[in-house]
């Protein structure tokens, strides 16, 4: 049997009925006076299941992303009423438009060398990642998450921050080790798992740690740190410190309770935490609908809990610096918590572990509106003319040549099957800050 | 009802018969499949299940077969798809969800401990909650520690929950319809190594697919494997191999490894327990060997060992030891020194037949 399934067409309700029907029929019922009537008059129910407009082999279709003009969103002192901007949640800031130029209120932060240092780190970044997927290919690790179409995040993101504070990062923000200098050669130890693993081969690839860089060491599960980011700038408020946080979600996990917990303590004790959301349009196969539902837009999440949230083009790397160095000026003037949406779309796959093309359009990432966030930003340096199309080759291959080199003094020191590789005894340590008996003696049984 | 097979030399689909080859993944999917057809009541959900048909492609073909109101994708919230499939379990639906990793259930353990294990209890059968919770458990493809973990003591240790971890494509089919019939919430994990064959915890060799393994004949229709029997997978007389899921083929490849004549107990079921079997193996063989992949302390394994002491304590001629994951959280690169292979459990074999 099919279930008794209903496509909702457009100007459908799930029902099948048209919207003004179902009004109708909701105003016939309200007028009825008798309760037994009444009843009768209500149609039987259905669940709505909601659906990506397109799939694969359909053409894709962002109409649905409502993409407003770039310049055209005011930028709010930064002591506003949150209740005086609802309105930010459902637009998109942004920067860059479709010439290359900056504009609007939220433009001129940024000076061309600073913007020259942005465009390398993204660069570095998709580098390091395309470098490392093949590694994945190669055996050289289990397993690997790339950034790709999403460099501006994490790296304009980082610029925004001072030394001292602390983001509490997913598997998708390595740019907040890129934009802080973090050594690449490091980060490739922890993804080959080798002999100077800085987490001694207990943690999947690309779940790095960095107290010294503001980088909380990262779970694998979701939106766990999200809570966690809240209670450390609580602690930074109790303290009477100067520092703050930031707390990294993706638009699926918005979905679990850890979200929920996070805006409701950054509501109540008006933590000094940036929360940022990720939309990327998938959560592996699910689309964003999935973890919205009814709510227009991620960002709308936070105006339930009195939270400034702003909706940010999340490729547009001066917006995204401008919005997050707003909210961080909030946080530091003690006037509490920003959620921040960044609009982007994951144009890779989820990890090495998936295959997009089996639930969207493969020439999806071409239709998406905002497009390329290096290619932006290049744009923007070219038409500053600071930048040319022979610097940006010379550039990418310079690049290229850096991320190879590091490759190679880490692979000096082992791969996941090859090499040099941290020890049995890394198995056992570190469980707790004093190895317990029992522990003890189950390494030496293991032979160590 | 159709037991192990003998080996034949066949793979895949015998024309004329009812019997396929199906991987785990596959025998999973017939499972749901079969419930979904029977009963209108059966539902499936979880994270990436619909569309996609799950991460492990357990749910592959579901929704396009039954419709998107009986098998869709949820918001990625743990506590959000068991304590909705409570909720409809109390309607009256029977909810079939999965987790997509083992790893991933801790925010539904609140739902899954106070609520779906007492809601018959509480309420004197007012209400019921007749749910299955899927999850694919355990390590070996280094998944580290997230995506690694057997945590199916956490639910043992609950009254009120039923804990089940098949070995192979029958068993899994099987044991899964019944659990979805089951009146109570039943805990399934799946080993995901032996989705695609019985990895036996040699890594360094390829798998046999379950293609070419006479485990992996599951006949296409409905049938039931009891919750709460175990199955002998090798009748022997020096000592008992207590074990469930991937390390039962591990185990299996010690005792040949080690030519030690043991009697090598399935449970399939961990809640209910059929002691039944285990006492009179243990009877017999007066020595026990318990394996696990979970940690060591408080893990099944104790259990399983404190009930052979009560139950059998007269026969046995030797301390029984535990094969297990080390007390450590499961670790990325020293897979396979944490992972009990099968040299371990060979010489846990011979450390039993000696004592």
């Amino acid at each position: 049997m099919a279930g008794g399934v209903e496509e909702p067409g457009p100007g459908k309700l799930p029902g099948g009925m048209a919207p003004f029907s179902r009004g109708s029929e909701l105003r016939k019922a309200q007028s009825g006076r008798e309760a037994g009537s009444r009843m009768d008059e209500f149609s039987r129910l259905s669940l709505h299941v909601p659906e990506p407009a397109v799939r694969p082999g359909d053409q894709p279709d962002f109409s649905n992303v409502k993409i407003p003009k770039a310049g055209s969103v005011p930028r709010p002192e930064v002591d506003v009423d949150p209740e005086e901007i609802r309105d930010l949640a459902y637009s998109i800031i942004r920067v860059l438009n479709r010439e290359g130029e900056a504009v609007g209120p939220w433009a001129g932060l940024l000076s061309d060398e600073e913007l020259l240092t942005g465009l390398r780190h993204m660069m570095l970044l998709r580098a390091f990642d395309a470098r490392m997927l093949m590694a994945q290919r190669q055996g050289k690790t289990s397993f690997y998450m790339q950034h790709l179409g999403e460099e501006a995040v994490s790296c304009a993101f980082r610029k925004a921050l001072r030394k001292g504070d602390m983001n509490f990062p997913t598997y998708r923000q390595a740019g907040l080790l890129i934009a802080d200098d973090y050594p690449m050669v490091e980060m490739m130890n922890q993804i080959f798992s080798n002999e100077l693993d800085p987490c001694h081969g207990r943690q999947l690839p690309v779940m790095y740690t960095s107290k010294a860089h503001g980088f909380f060491t990262i779970s694998g599960n979701l939106a766990t740190q999200y809570v966690q980011a809240v209670g450390w700038a609580m602690a930074s408020a109790i303290k009477n410190d100067t520092r703050i946080a930031a707390g990294w979600i993706g638009d699926g996990s918005t979905a679990e309770s850890d979200f929920h917990s996070a805006l409701v303590f950054a509501s109540t004790y008006k933590a000094p935490v940036i929360l940022n959301i990720v939309n990327n349009q998938w959560a592996i196969s699910t689309f964003q609908g999935i973890a919205r539902g009814g709510s227009g837009t991620f960002a709308a999440r936070g105006l339930g809990f009195g939270i400034p949230a702003l909706r940010v083009d999340g490729n547009d790397y001066l917006a995204v610096y401008a919005v997050a160095r707003w909210a961080a000026e909030r946080a530091r003037l003690n006037l509490g918590p920003t959620l921040i949406e960044y609009v982007t779309y994951r144009v890779g796959a989820h990890s090495t572990s998936d295959d997009p093309s089996a639930y969207r359009p493969k020439t999806e990432s071409e239709a998406w509106p905002l497009g390329d966030p290096v290619l932006r930003l290049k744009k923007h340096l070219v038409l500053r003319g600071v930048w040319s199309e022979e610097r940006h080759a010379q550039a990418e291959a310079e690049i290229m040549d850096e991320v190879i080199q590091a490759q190679k003094e880490a692979e000096r020191h082992g791969t996941l099957h090859a090499g040099g590789r941290p020890s049995v005894r890394d198995i056992f340590e570190g469980v707790y800050a004093e190895m317990p008996p029992h522990i003890r003696r189950q390494r030496q049984k293991a032979g160590y | 009802m159709p037991r192990c097979r003998p080996i034949s030399a066949a793979s895949g689909r015998k024309r004329g018969t009812d019997m396929a080859r199906m991987t785990m993944i596959e025998a999973v999917r017939s499972a749901m499949d079969v419930s979904m057809a029977r009963d209108e009541d059966v539902v499936v959900f979880g994270e990436d299940v619909g569309y996609f048909g799950g991460v492990f492609r357990c749910t592959q073909g579901l929704q396009a077969k039954y419709g998107k109101t009986r098998c869709f994708d949820a918001p990625i919230s743990e506590s959000g798809i068991v304590g909705t499939a409570i909720g409809m379990a109390a309607y009256g639906l029977k909810p079939c969800v999965e987790i997509q990793f083992a790893d991933y259930m801790y925010p539904a353990y609140d739902q899954l401990t106070q609520e779906a294990a007492r809601i018959r209890y509480r309420s004197n059968g007012d209400f019921t909650c007749p749910i299955v919770v899927r999850m694919p458990t355990g390590g070996g493809i280094f998944g580290g520690q997230t995506h690694s973990q057997s945590p199916e003591a956490l639910f043992t240790h609950v009254c009120g929950l039923k804990v089940v971890v098949p070995s192979t494509p029958y068993d899994a089919k099987g044991l899964l319809i019944s659990a979805i019939e089951d009146p109570d919430p039943v805990m399934f994990l799946e080993p995901k190594r032996l989705y695609n064959g019985p990895f036996d915890g040699h890594h360094e060799r390829p798998v046999t697919a379950w293609s070419r393994h006479e485990l992996g004949e599951v006949p296409d229709g409905h049938y039931t494997i009891p919750i709460g029997k175990a199955e002998i997978r090798r009748k022997g007389s020096g000592v008992t191999v207590i074990a469930y899921g991937t390390m039962v083929h591990v185990a299996l490849a010690a005792t040949e490894e080690t030519g030690i004549d043991a009697e090598v107990i399935d449970l399939r079921s961990l809640l209910p327990l059929d002691l039944e079997t285990i006492v009179q193996s243990v009877s017999k063989t007066g020595r026990c060997v318990v394996v696990h992949e979970a940690t060591l302390t408080s893990g099944f394994g104790a259990e399983l060992v404190a009930l052979v002491q009560e139950h059998c304590f007269y026969h046995l001629e030797a301390p029984v030891v535990r094969v297990t994951g080390w007390d450590t959280p499961y670790p990325h690169a020293q897979e396979w020194d944490y992972f009990p292979g099968p040299a371990r459990v060979g010489r846990a074999l011979a450390e039993a037949m000696e004592g």
